[in-house]
């Protein structure tokens, strides 16, 4: 995680002088960004703990209902947007692809397997990021920069427990539903372009869906999605809560460039765990 | 002296190279309001976030009543903070909350009071701050001023003992200046809690503290009560105080407690021995009344008016003038004998009562909607020598004060 490993390591490890400098530079700038890298993910991850055993305090279920209406229902539109629109293309694509062995009755299974074990948990989770993660890196950015985490602390209100927790939780529970969503709309989306537009017989596309898609295909779709859920909403919220520790930048544009490290760092790490759970299940 | 309530031994912070605070002494006491004074960037604000906790010092200790805070236990230090409260500089309000939940959010996140009960004291503390129409409103659609009075009112929803105040009237003009500090002085004495302010209202804050500390150098050079400092001589007082004081002349018409006695020596210095002057005594009987029907605002704005009045007519014939009291001003008229003293009131009376009385009677009344009330100004004068003592001369010229303007309110007027 190198989120603010590039702001944070700074020079001072820089050695001046001497004729192995230059030699040794590379091998020093690659041992410091790798410290670096382990330093914020354990500092990430220790952020994540911490947030969690915060989960069951007094007065909890609000917030984390209320985040789940931030989180989950108002990204609902975007979703099924997207997801309309991604199922009709993928069916679309893969008619034209599958007319050519002649096994356009698969279009279904294609369809659906692909949403439900792929492009569904991915793309829910990318979609929430650019909707709701950039808001909550910047919105948290913002409170730290304006002393109102401070200010927490002076109440002896935890941040954590106040701020960070319930969009943890949230996020865990609304990625699976928006992924669900997703799925459901995408597959109708393969049914509009594939049996409406393009004339694949409907009980052949449905019956391709129920006879391929097993159960196990779904869990480890909601699997890959809950790991998304933890990394997307721990990098937005690390991200906003530490924005005023970077060093390449202050105030405003600090909570700016967390914002925009939030997000690039998210989907990179959604694309890296995608392949590394995607293999650990198959 | 009683064990100080919070005290800093040798406490010193560095920021990477820079050090901020270099073995800082300082001790604070129970019930008083204690105000740190220094330059912007001093390292005032850092004092208070020390001793709230949310800075450690590198060197050094800070004890809690006697205890050092580094050997307490974790129960202990979460009981001695939960005393305190902070009111910041920025205000740090959630600008996604309401007024209303603002002030409610420590009581809902740390308590088990009931709706009802949280609702009763938050809309109480919202009545005494005077903010009942802007309740409902976000931090973002208020003025500077209400929100000042908004972060007051959350920073004492808890009844603490400690209250903090981290530069309260920064960004204010002067008369809310003045209002926030009569303000927090105000609750202070019907709270009764402990008060340790960051300012840099010179003079303004002598009238309301009971001890000052002086931050100069990364050090704290002055410790003491508002008249030891003006007795204090230290590069510290030309640096940071002069400054300060020669900015609210310009805004108030008024010099400071120590600048009067500068000018005043300076004249007796001058005179020959035997020479007269005198000392023109004003007072505002019903302030209070003021304050508490119409708000810390409009007794601020009767005093300015009152101070810009005074520095005007007697500024111009050699005269200076002084707050004494929150209530109370003096003016010096140099080489002034009684007879010629007298004469020149009764001119200001004449003035003050054609011009100036429709003016403050304005300013105090604008906001009258219940029962009539009255301002009365009185002033007196005494005439002294140059080798008489001043404060003499000024406790005689209070002694003859009679009535010269009284200020009717009532609505509608």
């Amino acid at each position: 995680m190198a989120f603010i490993a590039n702001s944070q390591s700074g020079s001072k490890n820089e050695t001046k002088g001497g004729p192995g400098t230059l030699v040794l530079r590379p091998f020093a700038f690659v041992g410091r960004t790798v410290i670096d890298w382990v330093d914020n993910l354990g500092a990430a991850t220790i952020f994540l703990f911490t947030a969690l055993t915060k989960t069951f305090g007094r007065k909890q279920l609000f917030k984390i209902v209320e985040q789940i209406y931030y989180i989950g229902a108002r990204s609902i539109t975007i979703i099924m947007l997207v997801s309309l629109f991604t199922g009709m293309v993928l069916g679309l694509q893969s008619y034209h692809a599958l007319v050519k062995f002649g096994a356009q009755g698969a279009l279904g299974s294609l369809v659906s397997l692909s949403l439900i074990m792929e492009l569904g948990p991915v793309l829910t989770a990318i979609m929430i990021t650019a909707r709701a993660g950039s808001a909550i890196t910047a919105e948290i950015g913002i409170q730290r920069i304006s002393e109102q985490i401070d200010a927490l602390h002076t109440m002896r209100i935890n941040p954590l427990r106040y701020l960070v927790s319930p969009k943890i939780i949230a996020a865990i529970i609304s990625f699976p539903l928006l992924t669900a969503v997703f799925d459901l709309v995408g597959i109708i989306g393969g049914y509009i372009s594939g049996v409406v537009l393009l004339g694949v017989n409907a009980g052949v596309y449905l019956h391709s869906i129920q006879t391929y898609v097993d159960l196990r295909d779904i869990i480890n779709g909601f699997i890959k999605v809950i790991v998304f859920a933890v990394i997307v909403s721990t990098v937005c919220c690390y991200q906003g809560y530490f924005a005023h520790m970077r060093k390449d930048s202050h105030g405003a544009q600090a909570v700016g460039l967390a914002t925009t490290s939030a997000v690039v760092l998210s989907c990179v790490l959604i694309l890296v765990s995608d392949y590394v759970v995607t293999s650990l299940l198959i | 002296m009683d064990t100080p309530l919070i005290e800093f031994k040798d406490v010193t912070k560095r920021f990477g190279n820079r050090t901020v605070l270099e073995r800082v002494n300082l001790q604070i006491y129970e019930g008083q309001i204690t105000t740190i004074i220094g330059l912007s960037g001093a390292g005032k604000s850092l004092i208070l976030k020390h001793i709230i906790g949310l800075i450690q010092p590198d060197e050094g200790a800070i004890f809690f009543r006697g205890k050092p805070i580094a050997e307490m236990k974790r129960t202990e230090i979460a009981t001695s903070f939960a005393q305190m409260s902070y009111m910041f500089q920025g205000n740090a309000l959630f600008d996604s909350l309401t007024v209303y939940d603002n002030i409610a959010l420590p009581l809902r996140e740390t308590t088990n009071l009931k709706k009802a009960e949280i609702d009763r004291r938050v809309m109480a503390r919202i009545e005494q701050t005077e903010l009942t129409e802007a309740a409902h409103r976000y931090p973002s659609e208020l003025s500077g001023g209400m929100q000042k009075r908004a972060a007051l009112a959350r920073a004492l929803i808890t009844d603490p003992q400690i209250v903090l105040f981290d530069e309260p009237t920064s960004g204010q003009d002067p008369v809310r200046k003045n209002a926030i500090l009569s303000m927090i002085a105000q609750y202070q004495r019907k709270f009764n809690f402990t008060a340790i302010l960051v300012s840099h209202e010179i003079p303004d804050v002598y009238f309301i503290s009971n001890r000052i500390l002086a931050l100069y150098d990364c050090r704290i050079v002055f410790q003491g009560t508002p008249e030891e400092l003006e007795n204090f001589d230290h590069p510290f007082t030309d640096e940071v105080i002069s400054s300060m004081e020669s900015l609210q002349k310009e805004l108030t018409g008024l010099y400071s407690k120590r600048q009067f006695k500068i000018f005043n020596h300076v004249q007796m210095k001058r005179s020959t021995a035997g020479e007269f002057y005198c000392i023109v005594f004003f007072s505002l009987q019903e302030l209070n009344t003021i304050i508490t029907k119409f708000g810390h605002d409009a007794a601020q704005d009767v005093l300015r008016d009152m101070g810009l009045y005074i520095d005007k007519h007697f500024g111009a014939i050699g005269g200076f003038s002084t707050r004494r009291d929150t209530n109370e001003l003096i003016t010096m008229l140099p080489y002034a004998n009684l007879s010629e003293a007298e004469s020149i009131i009764q001119d200001f009376v004449q003035d003050f009562h054609e011009q100036v009385t429709r003016t403050i009677q304005a300013v105090a009344c604008k906001s009258v909607l219940g029962e009539p009330t009255e301002l009365t100004i009185m002033a007196g004068v005494a005439q002294g020598q140059s080798t008489s003592n001043i404060d003499s001369v000024i406790a005689l010229a209070k002694s003859q004060q009679k009535e010269i303007g009284r200020l009717h309110c009532a609505a509608g007027e």
